[in-house]
């Protein structure tokens, strides 16, 4: 059984059809990419997943139950919890009210105020905003107000976590600092992930398996190695073979 | 609650600043200064209807226009159980009653228009009290045959008692509410409700509840100011100003925290004093007007809100979270 | 049949003005933004502005020429003062919604205070064109007639005014995306205040045409601001057609509930509104 998997998704806004009977699976532990050229639809998809939208037609299935339509604070609730591309962090609260409110709401099982205060500390901890604790979140830099992002999604104790462009923005030193975080967030506390990136050094070297979509519509899949011989994804998305990254 | 933020310096200023205050107000009416209980009570009533106010809209932005539609319902729960004329139930029962039908009307407004944008919200507590008053003016002159009802008195002393234990719960509640997780969830929900759904927040029924407590605290006012005028119709119970004051009041004071709305409430209410008994008694809607006007474009954060920037920069610090 | 003709002709009759003034706050909230609880109170100035103006000789239908202009240039500098600072000043579009909405209120209270002091409170009515007209069996006044008639005839003409001239189109540009229309040299402050103005000025000339048909005074407005409120609802937050549309219905809704229970078309509007608000909150025309 897949851990989460959608069927025939589809979804439209108006005329425009975002996302057109796209079928995905992501496995326990398995870190999927997902990348296509602007408004292919990947935000669309994360939308549908976490319940911002609901499909037009489609289900969406996680660890076997049927969760289509289900309110979003049930769906994080129930373990998917997801950062955004625009970072969307409590401005005026401080960088550990971010997070602790999480904890205390987010989580699959009721936690005290004295833990869910831990549990924050730790995260902290664990994405390097230590020192920050107590400052507004809107004090932080870009790439602090990320890692906040990541410690509030984490703190709702996911199992599925989605990753909406975390690189963008960031510099090489950054970008090489949050695949390291990436893969330990799955090696060390097994949680699976699906990224959305356009930083295709992060995505050949993070991934496991790579969707791509366009208009909508999947047009490809496989590993990393797949993906950057496909003749396809190469005529619409990633130009010629020598700009695809290095493994 | 995090006890652990709670030490003995805090205790003194939290507690005995607010105690002190309290015990000396509420041996007001023993000075014999019947002016001043009239008064006081003014100062009591806006701070109810400002505090409670604020514990929704202040903080989730939803800004609610019916304020004065659920302390009409008050009103009029005084005018069919404390009738001047007939039996009458004990005022604490009526407060309840007139609590609770606030509460599940809100509860009802709030669950069919919270859903949705909050504009919607606005919209449809604005117009509020002109269906409720549409509505018992169509009670009492289709079905009732009557217009208008006669209320018992209660003596001055008895509205500002019963105003102050109000207030004091109201302000109490606004408190635990602010410092509990559902006070962090509803400023979450002010600053960005799509990211607080997605931590687990369920926003819509957090809205609701939290509206419809908020209500309960007007309602409860509605009933004790009706025993201090015989005669209440509902041209008098419903008044749009009552809506408009707690929201004036609000950002002039500043709705970043418990004292903000209080504040404001008994500076605007010595104010609205002051003009009607004056010279100006008829341009006082014109000048709060222009002063919420005013405030909104030149003091968005409130008395408050300005204080505490100035206080920071005083003492040298970078800007720290405006609420907790 | 007499009776379904009443209702039918009269609610579209009383429509034609709620049409008006609904376009009237399409225009201030819909594009400008700003949900204007004084809007019944341009109403008010406009229809009391017509009475004052008939005292000094002139014909009420002729006053339209006077009280839309004076509104629109009340509503353009309100708008490029207090609005467009309001704008300005507010972080992000939600903030300045409330922060609009609430100024708003304000203005109602600084605007009825005002024409109280100037007119008090008692009703004011005049006779005009009282004469009964006779269709299918059914009697309307003359004075509803004409009302319906130049109200749908506004309406047209700002319609062909929107579809037509490059002004027109500025402002159906800022309408659905005001950003992008300020990059494509759109005068957006220019355009949003113009849209106000107009807001503004239709409902200067409801007043009017209101005030040959009823009597009117000082507090007439806010149950107005309340009925175009449900109507731009029934329409779609941003149609102007459908708030075009959705006044006749409102009105032939009203009408018939008038004849039912004269005492509860409030009610009645809200009812709708709930309904609205529990299936189809962005109406029949909305996006």
């Amino acid at each position: 059984m897949h851990l989460l998997e959608g069927e025939k998704l589809t979804i439209n806004f108006g005329g425009l059809i975002a996302v057109n009977n796209v079928d995905f699976y992501v496995d326990e532990k398995e870190i999927l990419g997902l990348i296509g050229p602007n408004g292919a639809g990947k935000t669309t998809l994360f939308n549908l997943i976490s319940a911002t939208f609901k499909p037009k037609s489609g289900t969406i299935r996680f660890k076997g139950k049927d969760i289509t339509g289900m309110s979003t604070y049930k769906v994080c609730r129930l373990g998917i919890a997801r950062t955004f591309q625009t970072v969307k962090t409590f401005s005026n609260m401080s960088v550990l009210s971010n997070v602790r409110l999480a904890a205390l709401f987010g989580a699959p099982v009721k936690l005290s105020e004295a833990q869910a205060t831990k549990d924050a500390l730790e995260l902290l901890e664990f994405v390097g905003l230590s020192k920050n604790v107590n400052s507004p979140a809107r004090d932080l830099t870009l790439g602090n107000q990320k890692r906040l992002e990541v410690a509030r999604a984490l703190a709702t104790r996911p199992e599925l976590l989605l990753l909406d462009e975390l690189m963008a923005g960031l510099t090489h030193t950054e970008v090489a600092e949050a695949m390291e975080d990436i893969l330990q967030i799955r090696s060390e506390k097994g949680i699976t992930i699906i990224m959305i990136e356009h930083v295709m050094k992060a995505i050949m070297n993070v991934c496991d398996r790579i969707i791509v979509l366009n208009y909508g519509k999947k047009i490809a899949e496989g590993t990393p190695a797949e993906i950057v011989n496909s003749p396809t994804v190469i005529e619409v998305y990633l130009g010629e073979q020598s700009n695809a990254g290095n493994k | 609650m995090d006890l652990s933020k709670i030490n003995r310096k805090n205790l003194g200023v939290n507690i005995g600043i607010p105690l002190a205050l309290l015990i000396i107000v509420g041996l007001l009416p023993l000075y014999g200064w019947d002016y001043g209980v009239t008064l006081f009570s003014n100062f009591l009533l806006y701070i109810i209807l400002t505090v409670s106010w604020v514990i929704f809209s202040g903080v989730t932005g939803y800004i609610s226009l019916a304020t004065a539609a659920f302390y009409g319902l008050g009103i009029y729960a005084a005018a069919i159980y404390f009738p001047l004329n007939g039996h009458a139930l004990p005022l604490i029962v009526i407060i309840l009653i007139a609590a609770a039908v606030s509460f599940v009307v809100a509860f009802i407004v709030g669950a069919i228009t919270l859903r949705l944008r909050g504009i919607y919200f606005a919209m449809f507590t604005f117009g509020l009290v002109l269906l409720v008053k549409e509505v018992i003016y169509y009670w009492e002159i289709v079905i009732q045959g009557t217009r208008g009802r006669m209320v018992a008195l209660e003596s001055n002393n008895a509205v500002f008692y019963y105003l102050l234990g109000i207030c004091v719960i109201a302000m109490l509640v606004s408190y635990f509410i602010r410092r509990s997780k559902y006070g962090l969830a509803l400023q979450s929900i002010g600053e960005n409700e799509e990211a607080a759904a997605h931590i687990g927040v369920n926003v819509t029924m957090t809205k609701i509840v939290t509206f419809a407590i908020s209500t309960a605290f007007m309602g409860a006012a509605g009933v004790i100011m009706a025993t201090k005028n015989t005669y209440v119709d509902p041209g008098t119970a419903f008044d749009p100003m009552i809506s408009f004051s707690p929201a004036l009041m609000a950002i002039f004071g500043g709705t970043g925290n418990v004292w903000g709305p209080a504040i404001g409430a008994v500076f605007f209410s010595y104010v609205q004093e002051l003009l009607q008994t004056g010279s100006l008694k008829d341009y006082y809607k014109l000048i709060f007007g222009a002063m919420l006007i005013g405030t909104i474009l030149y003091l968005p954060t409130g008395l408050t809100g300005l204080i505490q920037k100035l206080w920071k920069r005083f003492k040298g610090e970078k800007s720290a979270p405006i609420r907790g | 049949m007499e009776l379904f003709l009443n209702v039918l002709i009269g609610g579209l009759l009383i429509g034609g003005v709620y049409s008006l003034i609904s376009m009237g706050l399409t225009l201030q909230y819909g594009v400008a933004k700003v949900f204007n609880i004084a809007h019944g109170e341009f109403m008010m100035v406009g229809a009391f502005l017509t009475f004052w103006l008939r005292e000094n000789g002139i014909d009420p239908l002729l006053t339209i020429v006077i009280t839309a202009p004076v509104l629109f240039i009340v509503g353009f500098i309100l708008y490029r003062t207090v609005f467009t600072t309001l704008r300005v000043k507010s972080p992000n579009p939600g903030v300045f919604e409330s922060n609009g909405m609430l100024a708003a209120f304000g203005l109602y209270f600084v605007v009825q205070n005002i024409a109280v002091l100037i007119w008090h409170s008692t009703p004011r009515s005049y006779s005009y064109l009282g004469g009964v007209v006779n269709i299918g069996g059914a009697l309307f006044i003359e004075n509803r007639i004409v009302a319906a008639i130049f109200a749908v005839v506004i309406g047209i003409v700002f319609y062909l005014f929107l579809a037509g001239t490059r002004t027109g189109k500025a402002i159906r540009a800022a309408a659905q995306d005001p950003a992008t229309a300020g990059l494509m040299g759109v005068n957006i402050n220019f355009v949003l205040a113009l849209c106000f103005a107009f807001g503004a000025a239709m409902a200067g000339m409801a007043g009017t045409l209101i005030s040959i048909c009823y009597p009117i005074y000082t507090t007439m407005g806010l149950g107005y601001t309340v009925i175009a409120t449900v109507v731009i609802t029934l329409g779609g937050l941003g149609s102007i057609p459908g708030s075009f549309i959705g006044g006749f219905l409102l009105g032939i809704i009203g009408t018939g509930v008038a004849y039912w229970q004269p005492g509860l078309s409030t009610a009645s509007y809200y009812v709708i509104f709930i309904i609205l608000l529990l299936i189809r909150p962005k109406g029949l025309m909305g996006t």
